[in-house]
């Protein structure tokens, strides 16, 4: 419902602006070119995105995202205290970074969602608890290896080096999951539950 | 270096696929079909907003739109251009998408607009598609301070994309 009013709001704001504007034709123009704009840019990332979504099945059966979470498991635990005492909580926890990681969103969002379930506090099971909001912001941060679908959408353009931004996209990664992690562990002691 | 990223992982990853008897070159394939389903689901999604950019932008809306939110935009170093993504980046993966195209294409993929667009897109995800799907599912209510501080990663991510593009290229 809410694309809908949203939908709906942006043809009401370009017809006003455009009798303001003047802008009549151009106005009645874009409704083509978008709409073709929008399978152009389909079939041109097309290739791309299915040689990826290809490759990240092979690596969820390669055991590359296996190894990745038993490396992180060091990490997980001062992030998630209770992963340390529950074994499968911090499987579903490292599973979950790792697909991300490795941009298998289909597989990280089950595992996502078993976590929080996991972490549910069995004397108010409606509330987010602490590690839930940062298992939120780590997920929401987007740390991945390689962002397929926006090189994918570069090459479309005829960028001959789509995969050039992946150094700033890494650090840019890096520094909001950062600082939402640090701001999800300060509100937490400021609004206890 | 960061040439053979790509390539060398894509070894690996048929290498051990291999080494663990999987039938690899199947694995693709079974992949790239899944990938064109998903191209099938958002490519109406993708054609919708496309047009909606496309108009915005012809009516003139969205050049006022910016106009508004530079002083704001400047002030904490963000592109004004990249207005439109910004606002809409949390809220849907395909609309960002098409707006993050859109910018790459009118400026140029290369060109500082669009590069910055690309590593928004990339470093950031929708963040209130993903609560709601995570906490949805747990049957979780009270979301307490996970919204903000999801927001604030993102605010981050936009700003050091900024960033990162100034410094980097």
């Amino acid at each position: 419902m809410v694309m809908s009013w949203i939908w709906t709001g942006i043809l009401c704001i370009s017809l006003i602006f455009s009798i303001f504007e003047g802008r009549g034709s151009e106005l009645a123009g874009a409704i083509i070119s978008g709409s073709q704009a929008g399978i152009t840019l389909a079939i041109s990332m097309g290739g791309a995105v299915c040689l990826w979504t290809g490759v990240g099945k092979l690596m969820e059966h390669s055991g590359i995202a296996q190894f990745l979470a038993k490396c992180l498991r060091p990490l997980l635990h001062r992030v998630f205290p209770d992963s340390k005492t529950d074994k499968t909580l911090a499987g579903h926890l490292s599973a979950n970074i790792c697909a991300n990681f490795l941009g298998l969103g289909n597989a990280a969002t089950p595992m996502g969602i078993q976590a929080v379930t996991q972490m549910r506090d069995p004397k108010r099971p409606k509330y987010a608890t602490d590690q839930m909001c940062r298992l939120i912001v780590l997920n929401t941060a987007s740390i991945q290896l390689i962002p397929s679908n926006v090189a994918a959408v570069r090459a479309s353009l005829g960028c001959t080096t789509p995969f050039d931004i992946l150094p700033a996209v890494w650090v840019t990664s890096l520094c909001s999951a950062g600082l939402g992690l640090l701001a999800a562990i300060l509100l937490g002691r400021v609004c206890k539950a | 270096m960061m040439d053979y990223l790509i390539p060398v992982l894509l070894l690996l990853a048929s290498l051990l696929a291999l080494h663990r008897k999987e039938n690899a070159y199947n694995l693709l394939l079974d992949g790239a079909a899944e990938g064109l389903r998903l191209l099938a689901t958002i490519l109406p999604a993708l054609i919708m907003l496309l047009t909606a950019v496309h108009m915005l932008r012809a009516s003139g809306a969205m050049e006022q739109i910016s106009k508004f939110l530079t002083p704001v935009f400047r002030h904490i170093g963000i592109p004004p251009e990249t207005a439109m993504l910004v606002l809409v980046r949390p809220i849907s993966g395909s609309a960002a998408l098409a707006v993050g195209a859109d910018l790459m294409r009118q400026y140029g993929v290369d060109s500082p607009v669009g590069r910055t667009a690309a590593i928004m897109l990339g470093s950031t995800e929708t963040t209130f598609y993903t609560i709601s799907v995570y906490f949805g599912a747990a049957g979780i209510h009270k979301t307490r301070y996970a919204i903000p501080a999801a927001l604030l990663a993102d605010l981050t991510g936009f700003v050091v994309a900024s960033l990162t593009c100034r410094l980097f290229y």
